[in-house]
This record gives C-alpha cells, sequence and structure tokens, in this order.
C-alpha cells in the first residue's frame, strides 16, 4: 500500500505567499497569477481528496510500478570500503525514472481541472517522456518545449515523445537548452492560459509548483524511510542524490527533514570543473536571484543575465534550482557538492561494470560522490542513493565520448 | 507619482490629448543610438518613453523583443548602461517620463536596495517589471517608494476584480493594461473588449490607464485610445528599429513609425475618453 499525500508539517511548507524563507514566491506576468491561484486551490482541494488520493496510489503501483525496491549494492559498497552503499532504483520505474511521478500527480490534476491540454518543457527528454506518457494514457493533448541543443543529444527521447503522440517543438534563443525550453512553455502557457495545464518537470517555478512537484516525489523518500527501517531497523546516515532543478533531491529529502541525524547531500554537476565556469553547479557557485518564476539561487553574471551551463547530463544542465534546496543549503539542514564530467561518467562504469544496473548519468552524479562519501565512513554506517533514472537515454552521448559512432 | 509622469497625464488632460507611449530595448540595435532615438521619438509626438531593460530570458516577451535584447546583451548593454542612456536624454529633455520596463534579476543583481535612488538621480521616473507582481516586490517596493520612483502596475484580462482592486490601491504613476493573454508582439488585438476591463480599473482608481501588447498601427492606437489614455506601441516599433543601418535612419524610421500615430491620435473626433470628466 502506498501512502497518502504528505500531510501538512507547517515548519516544512511554504507560508501563504509561496516562500521557504527567502526563496520561492510568483514572478510572473499578471496575466498567470490567476492560474497560479486556480491551480494552488485545486492542489489544495484534489489532494485531500479521497477519490484522487486512491486513483494517483492505483496509477502509482500498477502504472508506475511502485513501491521501487531498495538494493543494496554489496560489490560496490565493497570497493569502496566503508559504509555500505544502498540504491534506490527510481530507475525501474516506468518510462525510466522520477520524473513519472510528478507527470502522474500534474496530468491527473489536469484531468480533475477539466484542461485538455497539457504542455511541458524539458531538457534530457525525460520529463517530456514522462509528460506525454501521462497525456496518452488521460487522452490529453500534450505539446512538448525543447530546446534545439537538447533535440539534437537526445534524438531518441524525442522520437518517443512522437510516437507517444506529444508534439515536440524545438526552441532555438538564447542557449537552446532547458531554460530557453521553460520559457517558451511559459510563452504558450500565457497565451493559451484558459484551456492549458503547465507540467513543470521540476522542484522550480512558481508557487504552488516547488511544493507540489516536492510532494509529488515525496513517495520516494516515504518508502525509503519505510523500506530502510525495514532492512536494517535504522535509517540512513546519509542521502545522496543530484540536483539539476532538484526534483528527485527534495522527494528523497523531505520525508526525512525531522530525521535530524540523516545527513542530505545534493549533487550539483560540476561539468569541466567549477573554476572553468563550465558547469552548472548553481547552489555551489552561484547566487540569489529571480528566475523562473521564483527567487533562488541561480548562474549570472554582473549583469544579471543568466549564464549558459554546461553538463554532460543534459538533465543537470540549468541554471537555475528549486527554491527549497536554497533553503535547506542556507539554514545548513541540506549541504551541497558538485561532480565533474569525467568523474560522473566513471560513476556510470562503475556500476555497470560492478553490479550491472546502467545509471543515468544525472544519478551518474550523484554516485560518484557517494562512492567518495561511503569510502570514508564506517562499515556498520549506510548511505543511501537516489538512482533517479535509468542509462538507456544516454548510451548515445556515452558511446560519443567514447569517440564511437553506434 | 514622481512629477514628470503626473505632469505628463495632467497636460495631456487639459488637452484632451491622448499620451502616446513608445517602447524601445535600451542598446538596440546600438547601444550609441538610444539616446537619439529617444529624442527622434519625442520630437515625433511620444509623450512618455518606455524603455525596456535588456533581459536574456524574457518570458513574457515575443521573439521581436527578445531578439532586441539578445542583441543589447551582445553589445554588453547592462543597466548601468541603461540608466547612463536616460541621463543623457535628460540633459536635452527635461520633461518627457521614462519608465524603464524588464525583469527582476538584472535589478537583484544591481543591488535592490540601491537601484530605485540611482534611477530617480539618472532621471527615471517609474518602473515596470514584468515578472514581479506586486506581493513579491519586498525591499525593492519599500527603496521604490523612498526614491519617488514609481511603481507601475499591470493588470491583465485574467486579474480578478478583487485584485484589481488591490493593484490599484498600490499602484501609483498609470495602470499598464495587457490588451490580450499572450506575449509582446502577438495576438489580435480586441479593442472593443477593452471597454469592460477599462472601466474596471477606472471603478477603483482616478490614475491613467495605458492599454500596451499588439498596437502596431495608428488605426489600431485609435481604436484602443477610444477606452484608454495611453496606447503603447512596442514591438512593432522594435521591428522597424531592428533593421536600421545608421543611426540616422533609425531615427528616421522611428518618427516615421511614431508621427501618423500621433497625428490620428489627435484626429481624433471624441475629445473625451471614459474616466474623464473635464473638458476643455
Ligand atoms: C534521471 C534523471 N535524474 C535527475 C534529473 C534532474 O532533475 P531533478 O533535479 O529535478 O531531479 C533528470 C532530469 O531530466 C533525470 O532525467
Amino acid at each position: 500500500m502506498i501512502d497518502d499525500l504528505p500531510t501538512d508539517r507547517a515548519e516544512h511548507q511554504p507560508d501563504d505567499t509561496g516562500y521557504f524563507g527567502d526563496f520561492g514566491g510568483r514572478f510572473v506576468s499578471e496575466t498567470l497569477i490567476h492560474a497560479l491561484d486556480e491551480l494552488s486551490e485545486a492542489y489544495g482541494r484534489w489532494r485531500r481528496d479521497e477519490e484522487f488520493v486512491q486513483r494517483m496510489d492505483e496509477d502509482l503501483a500498477n502504472y508506475v510500478g511502485r513501491p521501487s525496491p531498495i538494493y543494496f549494492a554489496q560489490r560496490l559498497s565493497e570497493v569502496a570500503g566503508g559504509a555500505k552503499i544502498y540504491l534506490k532504483r527510481e530507475d525501474l520505474n516506468h518510462t525510466g525514472a522520477h520524473k513519472i511521478n510528478n507527470t502522474m500527480g500534474q496530468g491527473l490534476l489536469a484531468h480533475y481541472m477539466g484542461k485538455k491540454r497539457v504542455i511541458a518543457e524539458t531538457g534530457a527528454g525525460q520529463h517530456g517522456v514522462a509528460a506525454a506518457t501521462v497525456a496518452a494514457r488521460l487522452n490529453q493533448s500534450c505539446m512538448v518545449y525543447m530546446g534545439d541543443v537538447d533535440i539534437q543529444r537526445q534524438a531518441m527521447n524525442v522520437f518517443r515523445m512522437r510516437l507517444l503522440g506529444a508534439e515536440v517543438t524545438g526552441v532555438s534563443s538564447g542557449s537552446a537548452t532547458l531554460k530557453d525550453a521553460l520559457n517558451e512553455a511559459m510563452r504558450d502557457w500565457v497565451t493559451n492560459v484558459d484551456d492549458t495545464f503547465y507540467v513543470i518537470g521540476t522542484v522550480a517555478g512558481p508557487h504552488p509548483y516547488p511544493e507540489m512537484v516536492r510532494d509529488f516525489n515525496a513517495v520516494v523518500g516515504r518508502e525509503a524511510r519505510r523500506q530502510m527501517l525495514q532492512i536494517g531497523d535504522s535509517l540512513p546516515d546519509a542521502l545522496v542524490a543530484c540536483v539539476g532543478g532538484g526534483s528527485n533531491a527534495m522527494g528523497l529529502f523531505y520525508p526525512f527533514i525531522a530525521d535530524q541525524d540523516v545527513r542530505m547531500i545534493g549533487v550539483e554537476a560540476a561539468g569541466q570543473g567549477l573554476e572553468t565556469g563550465k558547469h552548472a553547479a548553481s547552489l555551489c557557485a552561484g547566487r540569489a536571484g529571480v528566475l523562473h518564476g521564483c527567487r533562488t539561487y541561480l548562474l549570472d553574471d554582473d549583469a544579471g543575465q543568466i549564464q549558459h551551463t554546461h553538463s554532460v547530463s543534459a538533465g543537470l544542465d540549468y541554471p537555475g534550482v528549486g527554491p527549497e534546496h536554497a533553503w535547506l543549503k542556507e539554514t545548513g539542514r541540506a549541504s551541497y557538492v558538485s561532480v565533474t564530467d569525467d568523474e560522473a561518467l566513471q560513476a556510470f562504469h562503475q556500476l555497470t561494470r560492478l553490479e550491472g544496473i546502467m545509471p543515468a548519468l544525472e544519478s551518474s552524479h550523484a554516485l560518484a560522490y557517494g562512492f567518495k562519501l561511503a569510502a570514508d565512513m564506517r562499515p556498520d554506517q549506510s548511505v543511501l542513493v537516489n538512482l533517479s533514472g535509468r542509462g538507456d537515454k544516454d548510451i548515445q552521448t556515452v558511446a560519443n565520448l567514447a569517440g564511437l559512432e553506434l | 507619482m514622481t512629477g514628470r509622469i503626473k505632469d505628463c497625464f495632467s497636460t495631456a488632460k487639459t488637452a484632451s490629448r491622448k499620451v502616446l507611449v513608445p517602447f524601445v530595448t535600451a542598446g538596440d540595435p546600438d547601444p550609441e543610438w538610444t539616446v537619439s532615438i529617444m529624442h527622434a521619438l519625442v520630437a515625433a509626438g511620444a509623450d512618455l518613453i518606455e524603455l525596456g531593460i535588456p533581459f536574456s530570458d524574457p518570458m513574457a516577451d515575443g521573439p521581436v523583443i527578445q531578439l532586441a535584447s539578445e542583441r543589447a546583451i551582445e553589445r554588453h548593454v547592462d543597466l548601468g548602461n541603461v540608466l547612463k542612456m536616460v541621463e543623457e536624454f535628460r540633459r536635452a529633455d527635461t520633461t518627457t517620463p521614462v519608465v524603464l520596463m524588464g525583469y527582476m534579476n538584472p535589478i537583484v543583481r544591481f543591488g535592490s536596495e540601491r537601484f530605485p535612488s540611482a534611477a530617480t538621480r539618472a532621471g527615471v521616473d517609474g518602473l515596470l517589471l514584468v515578472d514581479c507582481p506586486l506581493e513579491d516586490r519586498g525591499g525593492l517596493g519599500v527603496a521604490m517608494e523612498d526614491a519617488g520612483l514609481d511603481g507601475i502596475c499591470m493588470v491583465a484580462p485574467t486579474t480578478s476584480r478583487s485584485r484589481v482592486e488591490t493593484i490599484t490601491s498600490n499602484a501609483s504613476g498609470f495602470i499598464y493594461y495587457v490588451s490580450f493573454k499572450g506575449i509582446t508582439g502577438a495576438g489580435q488585438l480586441d479593442s472593443q473588449g477593452l471597454s469592460d476591463p477599462v472601466n474596471q480599473i477606472r471603478e477603483f482608481s482616478t490614475l491613467p490607464v495605458a492599454v500596451g501588447f499588439g498596437i502596431k498601427n495608428a488605426e489600431m492606437a485609435v481604436a484602443v485610445a477610444e477606452h484608454a489614455d495611453a496606447v503603447v506601441i512596442g514591438s512593432a516599433l522594435v521591428q522597424v528599429l531592428a533593421a536600421a543601418a545608421t543611426e540616422k535612419a533609425a531615427c528616421a524610421m522611428a518618427a516615421s513609425l511614431v508621427a501618423p500615430v500621433r497625428e490620428s491620435l489627435d484626429n481624433m473626433k471624441s475629445g473625451v475618453c471614459p474616466g474623464q470628466t473635464e473638458k476643455t
């Protein structure tokens, strides 16, 4: 049985105006304020509706395949030579990543709100695929915005979305990656606000998205908490998750926030190295500003122009981050580190060879850090790494980096 | 309300004149031309100038203004440069109000607390933040009030009645009514549909109402001005300027777009628009 959607824990909710401390808010054009009010109201209502919750639980169980297992990576742990490394297997979900937990929730909400058209932005294509999948099942028309650069490097996912019946629109402005896709989706939403539901793919954007996307992904942390207690009769000593916008990390962290002894570590993309400027580490190397509807940490230049980012993994290639992470960083409840392209690739190969599990390049960032961390810990301790997605989508990238043509 | 915006609208009201507001992106197509373009616009009949602050991620703008932003950013135009342009404009024009329009992040980076006083010192009269509703202004709002920088607020077709009341009671300068659901430069504007929302604003506020988004020519401007005190012309002008090869050409093109609009607005028969009670 799957838990209810999380009940309020006042101290960990955004305030009435959508702020986690100094971060969050609704930095959007006036035209969208009404739509956000409507969304807040609908979400507040349906999340407590018995039928909605039951349908959500059924879909998560029978369609997504939840609960996802916790796997003890024995060989990996032996090589690390320290703490036990456990993996939360979000890679085993339908469509291959945690993203579907959220699109299932938002798609269903759109359905209950009577919206027949959904739009989404995507970077790696994982969220786009997850949105297109749910739209197909709920008979919603689906438009996905994707940067031209990402369309190039994730051609397989583009075709997957089209097979699912979604329309994929390329975005050529700016850096032609995820941030620009998000701008374009916002423009679509402003224009078609009456009949369109915007399915945002991470814990960023204007209130109530950061809270709502977190809640839909919190099933990851709730399951993990219960599973770890069943397995070892104790909570893990540390949680490790990669952070692009931050949805898989928030989903894992959230149910553990009150467990003060559990360390929470978010891993950002250091790309070619923080010192090169070619990275996507907004929390580690950025500062507070306003992007895509919220006040949060971001990467910008001295004029306040948003910078182009770099990561080998398209899903982490984003110059902002969810506002709740900014807040967890400032309060010190979570800490944030970064891992380079090379380290992530090494972790990709390591897990593939040692455990026969091919991780997404995004998740490989978490694995790389989790491995280092475990090596410095005691054998009676444990590290839980969120394996947010599987690596099938990245095979092309990995081959190209090795100089191979598939 | 600062002196210049207030004076502009009261003078116009006395003269039964519609306020014409062109929008240009600061630094586009060439940072050296912006001040001359502003003067040319005034000479051709503009009453108030909206100057766009370039931003890399203009979510509420269509491709025309987005590209203008990109061109200006390529020329390294930052908020400091924009203020210098206004300062230079003020040396020759001390009466035409200038409103800066843009997004929040460049302001944050400049310093939300210090920006308003720097702006008024440079001769800026108002600030319109596309992605920052009243509730989210925080320290910036306080600093704007202290500096006497008008916070121009937008009202959209989707804005609820109770929110219109809140917005109008906190706004200063004028109210900017967004004529349709969409991004700048898009859409087919329905001027008939303006009557109700503009009247609703006037129920709660005596501030002048400007209408913008999608006004491309004199005919549309006149249709809008039946309801509004001011009309904004943005993308149409930016589009024209993008093609200019020289400063002189840019100024001439700007003038030739604005002058016929001015003339048509002045030829409007009624002389009174809804909400205006004084006749002269
Ligand atoms: C497998 C996987 N993990 C992580 C991410 C990063 O997103 P987030 O930080 O929101 O979890 C993505 C995004 O596409 C992804 O596909």
